[in-house]
């Protein structure tokens, strides 16, 4: 039962907690969440060490295998499953916290919407059965356009939940119908027997076409170009301790489901055709690691701001899954794992800024916070931190990506996790000198449209509670610090290897036989200079864009074509969704080319 | 086999599409969404089709009669109570929207932007 328990109990407490909202307390309620949280994080960290050796395989009312077609649903649990489960409750646990001097006047329906949404996101990351994982994909999405528009009294909030339910559910509709071909064709629902079924036909059409609609429906979740409009809309109105779990963990798990559906599902059949689909994953990756670090760069709401950088983040992750090898699946895992803490630290630092002068305006701050030195001194740690410096959690991950790029011949995507650390870094850093220190010009006439954001709190507040502080403080450091946890590289390697091997994927599921895997050596030495070059090219830009007008002149003369880029963004919901069907068609006719 | 259920499908597909992109009121928009979702209901129940199959009900026929393929039937109502769900919390944003902009046209939303 135990592999059911990080699904089931999140999920029995939140429909507990919604019961009886009207007769528990806010603070028992938040105590009953807390304790559902850190239970479900103890099983996913047991479920992580005994995953370690070979995959866990559990069958729901014990409907197992027989003659190789699956009778009932399971769980297939592997470290990355468990640990991203894990990582999913850590940040829950983070978002709880901070939460309880939040809403001072909502009643507990946010904890229960909080461990509904954790219970989505734990299910997607153990399931074996491709169904399955899109009943808990459509779960998790109720979940969060819900808690995304949990302020209804501000207009824009409204505005930007409607643009993320409404892509984001087309985007379960791309899956389904994905789904639906694949079992017409194979018969099966478990992710293994379909790999197996399609291994002894061809890429026809159909697999064609089924292949693109699952992937773009898990792509519009991780915000890839052009299906990234959503993101920043949702980031810019949602709670910020609900930021965090949608810039920490809910993009990377679009990711993760396409990296498993690929391993498991399409790699055998499709395993000939890998170096096009490389080719055809790194590019847009890195189109939307350029895209998100020139928007970051042009937005002056600090929460929409650090939006645009994780969506240019992701795109960099995003290469690293594409590599389709283990050391750049495991640079990817760590590079997400410390992405998440240090943009979650970053988001409750906004978060906090809101909480003391009701604004994220880096205009309207000015010079405001300049008697915080905490919120600062967590702020800019999380900005610098995005650059990856040598020894933090990103350079960790930035080694391994680079190390397997290199040997599959994409030795330039270096200069790309550069340019974006250092650009997204720089416009975190400039946001920081402005808000701490008074820096720079103050633009007070209103040439840029203002986000005006209610507050999550009422009234003033004079100093900032512990409960928000250690949250967000916790979060930076560990993200910083995740690097030097001993041996992580060689176990994300070992995982990853174990996670690519789609022989003895389908051998635990379909024959109860564990293939042994044998991971590769991680590489040795830690590099020093892309660390380096980012955060020094991260400082200067700061520097140059607040001190010097004339590098202001060329910087906005520099980015005047990318005006058009910025006029995109529009905020409606039908530019969107036509894009998504611009992209998803362009998607097609690339796999098209990439197949043939 | 019969492509016209798939045609129909498709159909759906790039309508609902076309109708969510093209809408000026959410009410609209939302219930295109739905025709989207329409869609993938007619194609799973062509998947499942079995031409003279019967309901998939074994308890007074023989096990060995040729029936309906239940499996995507259960998807379909799984689908639809999820759908559900997220029609309603749609539905309410949109009340919610004419609350506080005054309006139900998109284009008129231009609070976020940029």
């Amino acid at each position: 039962m135990l592999p059911v328990a990080p699904v089931a109990l999140p999920l029995l407490f939140a429909a507990a907690l919604a019961a009886l909202t009207k007769i528990i307390s806010q603070r028992f309620s938040q105590l009953i969440a807390v304790g559902a949280t850190l239970t479900s994080l103890a099983i996913d960290i047991y479920l992580l060490k005994g995953s370690a050796t070979h995959d866990i395989v559990y069958w729901f009312g014990n409907w197992r295998i027989r003659d190789g077609v699956a009778l009932g649903i399971s769980f297939t649990i592997d470290p990355f499953g468990a640990g991203l489960a894990g990582f999913a409750a850590v940040l829950t646990l983070a978002a709880l916290l901070f939460s309880s001097e939040f809403f001072d006047t909502a009643g507990n329906h946010f904890h229960a919407l909080l461990l509904a949404f954790l219970a989505a996101m734990s299910g997607f990351s153990l399931t074996g059965d491709m169904f399955n994982m899109f009943v808990f994909f459509e779960l998790m999405s109720a979940a969060a356009f819900a808690l995304c528009g949990y302020k209804t009294a501000d207009p824009g909030s409204l505005q930007g939940t409607l643009n993320f339910a409404v892509t984001n559910t087309i985007a379960a509709y791309f899956v389904l119908t994905g789904i639906g071909l694949l079992y017409a064709r194979t018969g099966a629902l478990n992710m293994a027997q379909m790999g197996r079924a399609l291994s002894s036909g061809r890429v026809d059409t159909l697999v064609l076409i089924a292949f693109v609609f699952v992937i773009c429906g898990y792509l519009v979740k991780t915000a890839i170009v052009p299906f990234h409009f959503w993101l920043a809309d949702a980031h810019a109105v949602a709670p910020s301790p609900v930021c965090v779990l949608f810039s920490g963990v809910m993009v990377d798990l679009g990711l993760f489901a396409l990296a498993r559906i690929y391993w498991a599902t399409f790699n055998p059949v499709l395993h000939a055709h890998l170096p096009g689909l490389t080719t055809l994953f790194v590019s847009i990756g890195v189109a939307t690691a350029l895209t998100g670090a020139f928007m970051c760069y042009l937005q002056r709401n600090v929460k929409r701001l650090l939006a645009f950088s994780t969506i240019s983040h992701v795109g960099l992750i995003m290469t690293g899954v594409a590599l389709f090898a283990p050391a750049g699946l495991a640079g990817a895992a760590i590079y997400a794992l410390a992405h998440g803490m240090v943009k979650g630290g970053l988001f409750l630092a906004a978060g906090i800024l809101l909480h003391r002068f009701q604004s994220v305006d880096e205009h309207d701050l000015y010079g405001k916070a300049r008697r915080e030195p905490a919120t600062a001194a967590v702020f800019f740690a999380g900005a610098v931190g995005l650059t990856g410096f040598p020894f933090s959690g990103l350079a960790a991950g930035h080694d391994l990506m680079s190390a397997s790029a290199k040997s599959a011949g994409f030795d330039w995507l270096r200069w790309i996790f550069i340019f974006a650390d250092g650009v997204t870094a720089a416009a975190a850093l400039r946001a920081g000198g402005r808000i701490f220190f008074g820096w720079g010009p103050v633009e007070r006439e209103e040439n840029a449209p203002k986000h005006e954001e209610k507050p999550e709190t009422e009234g003033r507040h004079q100093y900032t509670p512990a409960t928000m502080f250690i949250p967000a403080c916790v979060l930076v450091v560990g993200g910083l610090l995740v690097g030097f946890v001993p041996d992580l590289k060689q176990a994300a390697i070992a995982a990853a290897t174990q996670f690519e091997n789609s022989r003895a994927y389908a051998a635990s599921v379909l024959d109860s036989q564990y293939l042994r895997t044998v991971a590769p050596a991680a590489p040795e030495a830690p590099e020093m200079l892309p660390g380096l070059l980012a955060l020094l090219g991260a400082i200067v830009i700061a520097l140059v864009h607040l001190f010097s007008a004339r590098g202001r002149q060329l910087s906005s003369a520099l980015w005047k074509p990318l005006r058009l880029l910025h006029r995109l963004h529009s905020g409606h919901v039908g530019d969107y969704v036509a894009f998504l069907t611009f992209g998803m068609a362009c998607f097609a006719l690339l796999c098209v080319y990439c197949f043939s | 086999m019969n492509y016209l259920p798939y045609a129909v499908a498709a159909w759906l597909f790039l309508v609902g599409l076309y109708g969510v992109t093209s809408s000026r009121n959410l009410i609209h928009l939302i219930m295109c969404v739905g025709v989207i979702q329409s869609s993938s209901y007619v194609l799973l129940l062509a998947i499942g089709y079995r031409v003279g199959g019967v309901a998939p009900v074994f308890v007074d026929i023989p096990a060995n009669s040729r029936a309906v393929d239940p499996v995507v039937q259960a998807l379909m109502l799984t689908d639809i109570v999820v759908e559900v769900a997220v029609t309603a919390l749609l539905l309410g944003l949109a009340v919610q929207v004419h609350k506080r902009h005054g309006t139900l046209n998109p284009d008129r939303l231009t609070k976020i932007s940029g």
